[in-house]
């Protein structure tokens, strides 16, 4: 069975970035902010080219939902090895389960397999679009995964959980998303940015997919969260416990020997 | 409102998170019922009753629920849903599986990670790495949370709230469970603990984080954390990492030894009480957001903090 490999990814403000709001309340201020692809989404990526080079997969498609400036991290997915990309254009902020709906009306169109995802973008930390998109397929999941290896159409996924590597057997078709430590992610070569610009790049209109994607979250307020009050810099580690001492925040305990 | 809580659970023990997002719960006001699912997990299902402020518990046993499989859980709680007005979680690696498959299921939008209610449908979200409080109002008819737990206080205990078994729902399993690789330690839970201990990158080795940093969480029963840059170089387990794709802490006390202060890191930590960052460069992010800000080596200052607490 051939083996077609869905990765969507978002443009989104570069991780290092510190975001400012702007004054006039309207969120984030990203009009000059160094943008990039959700890093997240640029391992997914990795490892889905990993697999077709490996054989494993015949066809990497990368997905953006987003404005026309999104283009350019498709092109950037085409640098680093996907074979098409797709665009679907909206300048509206889309939800997550609106997301997920257009990526499951993809996912049918293409008749793919296997999307492979980042587990959280870090401009909304939402944390949700690949077990929405799971859920609506009805296929298996696995999150954050740090390993994955395929076989006979079943992913063997290790995924990092808060009680450690917990390894699952996900048969084909599944979702699973990607955290940190499932690879190191290439640099696109000069070469393979030339090649980019060949690769298939299609725009479709949102409209086109009959999808309501009006927000089910009304976002009352955005603000700074409260400054935290200058500190105190110690002298020495006698300073310090005598001040946590001082505060309640250690036992009293031995005396200093 | 009915507000249906999904509690966490590890080896066989309720999770202290749950307890907190009772008292988000309560804080959303109604009537609140606990679904434990997990096999054996009679003992868990007590526990959860004795949370203050619980109506009841429903206690799905059955081996197709151990290990925490996100899919049939997501089944379990869909079938539950239509009695319910809210349905929770803490914001558990399990429940970010589990919660979104059951929103979209639900064809409503899950609020990630609350750390404030403001109303019965009014929630108060961090976005961009906790640089910016989101206030939204969910206006689907169930509304889907994850809720950060280190922004609640626990409930306490109240009186046994009655146990009811519930059947399991049949259907394939679209995963199944290999092996678990758990770092087992008897040190307090991160998400709860009162004083966390984390070390950076400085650490240097798996040797040395165990020789300078758990000596130092021995001395204060405090829980272990890391920064990402010593996950990745295995001194420690992927489960104490501290920052926006890890744990989100908020303890009385926070120490960070040799950890620069990353944004990401930060996100994890920020609403300590109180932060104490040990660092030989005083110019270090971390060094500026302290309360008390030690410059100095941690491979001396460690062991010579350990020795005299
Ligand atoms: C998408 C994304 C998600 C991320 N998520 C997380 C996350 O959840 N958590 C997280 O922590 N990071 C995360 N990171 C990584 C983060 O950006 C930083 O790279 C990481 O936190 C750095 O770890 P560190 O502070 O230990 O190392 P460094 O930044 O290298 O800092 C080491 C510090 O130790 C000090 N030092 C060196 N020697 C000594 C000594 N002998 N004594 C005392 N001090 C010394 C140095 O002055 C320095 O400040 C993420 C990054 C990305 C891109
Ligand atoms: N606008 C988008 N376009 C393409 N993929 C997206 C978009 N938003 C979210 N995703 C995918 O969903 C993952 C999880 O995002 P989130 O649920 O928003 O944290 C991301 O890592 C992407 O893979």
């Amino acid at each position: 069975m051939s083996l077609k490999i869905i990765v969507p990814v978002k443009r989104v403000v570069e991780a290092s970035v510190r975001i400012r709001l702007r004054s006039d309340g309207g969120g984030p201020d990203i009009a000059n902010a160094k943008m990039a692809m959700n890093p997240f989404d640029e391992i997914a990526l990795e490892e889905a080219v990993r697999l077709r080079e490996q054989g494993l997969a015949d066809e990497v498609l990368a997905v953006s939902i987003g404005p026309q400036a999104a283009q350019e991290t498709l092109r950037t997915a085409l640098a680093l090895g996907a074979d098409r990309a797709v665009l679907v254009e909206t300048g509206a902020a889309i939800e997550p389960l609106a997301i997920a709906r257009i990526l499951a009306a993809i996912v049918a169109e293409e008749g793919a397999h296997l999307v492979l995802m980042g587990k959280l973008s870090i401009d909304e930390d939402n944390n949700q679009t690949g077990p929405m998109l799971a859920g609506l397929l009805g296929w298996g999941q696995a999150n954050c995964a740090s390993n994955i290896a395929l076989s006979q159409n079943t992913a063997r996924v290790t995924c990092e959980t808060d009680a450690g590597l917990e390894t699952r057997d996900v048969p084909l078709p599944a979702v699973i998303t990607a955290d940190l430590r499932l690879n190191e992610p290439r640099y696109p070569s000069l070469p393979n940015i030339m090649k980019a610009k060949k690769k298939p790049l299609e725009t479709r209109p949102l409209d086109a997919f009959g999808i309501d994607t009006s927000p089910r979250l009304r976002r009352m307020e955005i603000r700074e969260p409260p400054e935290r009050q200058a500190g105190l810099v110690v002298e020495s580690v006698d300073d310090l416990i005598a001040r946590l001492r001082e505060a309640d925040l250690i036992p009293s305990g031995r005396a200093v020997q | 409102m009915t507000i249906l809580v999904l509690a966490d659970h590890h080896d066989g023990m309720l999770a202290g998170t749950v307890s907190r997002v009772v008292t988000a719960a309560r804080e959303i006001g109604g009537t609140i019922d606990i679904l434990v699912a997990g096999h054996d997990c009679g003992a868990i299902a007590a526990a959860a009753a004795e949370i203050a402020g619980v109506n009841r518990v429903f206690c799905a046993d059955d081996p197709r629920y151990e290990h925490g499989p996100a899919e049939r859980i997501a089944d379990l709680l869909v079938s539950l849903a239509p009695g319910y007005d809210v349905l929770m979680a803490p914001a558990s690696s399990a429940a970010k599986a589990i919660m979104p498959r059951v929103a979209a299921m639900l064809d409503v939008m899950q609020v990630s990670e609350i750390v404030a209610v403001r109303g019965p449908d009014r929630f108060d979200r961090r976005i961009y790495a906790g640089n910016a409080i989101l206030t939204v109002e969910a206006q689907d008819s169930c509304k889907v949370l994850t809720v950060r737990a280190s922004a609640f206080a626990d409930a306490g205990r109240g009186a046994a709230a009655p146990i009811e078994p519930i059947a399991p729902i049949e259907g394939p399993a679209l995963s199944s469970f290999v092996s678990l690789e758990a770092s087992r330690s008897d040190r307090p839970d991160l998400a709860t603990a009162r004083v966390v201990v984390s070390g950076g990158r400085a650490l240097r080795s798996k040797e040395s984080f165990a020789e300078l940093i758990l000596p130092l969480a021995d001395r204060l029963e405090a829980a272990v954390g890391a920064s990402r840059a010593a996950v990745d170089a295995s001194f420690v387990g992927n489960d104490v990492q501290v920052g926006q794709t890890g744990r989100i802490v908020a303890p009385d006390l926070y120490i960070a030894c040799g950890i620069s202060g990353a944004i990401q890191h930060l996100a994890g930590m920020k609403d300590s009480r109180v932060i104490v960052a040990i660092n030989t460069d005083a110019q270090a992010p971390i060094m500026r957001l302290a309360d008390f800000a030690l410059v100095a080596d941690i491979f001396e200052a460690l062991p010579e903090l350990t020795r005299k607490l």
